[in-house]
């Protein structure tokens, strides 16, 4: 699951069966530090996203599960979360290596 | 499974029914000595971790829903377990 900023709509006239009425937006992925992560994509929206929104974004097969009334349909991204707060601590401030032994977290 | 610390929150108010009342937590994984870390992402929490906890996340779908129990959930990265301890060769 990826963070993901609304960028605009599309619009498609012809579909495959059964994704008849989804919304489309495009999206562009971001990482912690919002951050563009590679280019622009288009995801389903089922929470009624607007634009420049921050979202939470689910890839693959479980983007497909995220239509309340559609079953099954090939979709692979899909906005699931409106981001009210994101609260990340900067970069550095934990160590993200292992070290070689052992080591205690708790 | 992977190996990642909890490096923040995320606060959803409009979300889908699957992601109520559980958290959202962005996390980084942990790379081996002389690596680079992979890119950080969202995991949905179910171990009540916090902020600077280095967890195990189940990163498929399929087992997601196992943990969550809801066969329609739209999740991928759950959270399943805190590290106490770790050891490496």
């Amino acid at each position: 699951m990826l963070l993901g900023r609304v960028k605009g709509t599309a619009v498609c006239s012809f579909k495959y069966t059964g994704t008849e009425g989804l919304k489309l937006l495009v999206v562009q992925p971001l990482d912690k530090n919002l951050q563009p992560v590679g280019g622009l994509q288009v995801a389903v929206d089922v929470v009624q996203a607007g634009p420049e929104d921050l979202c939470v974004m689910v890839r693959s097969r479980e983007a497909a599960l995220a239509m309340p009334d559609i079953q099954f349909v090939p979709v692979d991204l899909a906005l699931v979360g409106i981001v009210d707060e994101l609260n990340i601590r900067p970069d550095g401030e934990f160590d993200m290596q292992m070290r070689p032994g052992w080591v205690s977290y708790t | 499974m992977i190996l990642a610390k909890v490096v923040g929150t995320v606060v959803t108010t409009i979300s889908h029914p699957a992601f109520k009342n559980r958290r959202l937590l962005v996390v980084q994984p942990l790379a081996l000595p002389g690596k680079d870390a992979d890119a950080d992402f969202i995991a949905l929490d179910n171990t009540q971790a916090g902020i600077g906890d280095t967890v195990l996340i189940n990163r498929e779908g399929g087992g997601a829903r196992q943990v969550l129990n809801n066969p329609d959930a739209p999740v991928i990265s759950v959270i399943v377990g805190i590290v106490d301890s770790l050891y490496l060769e």
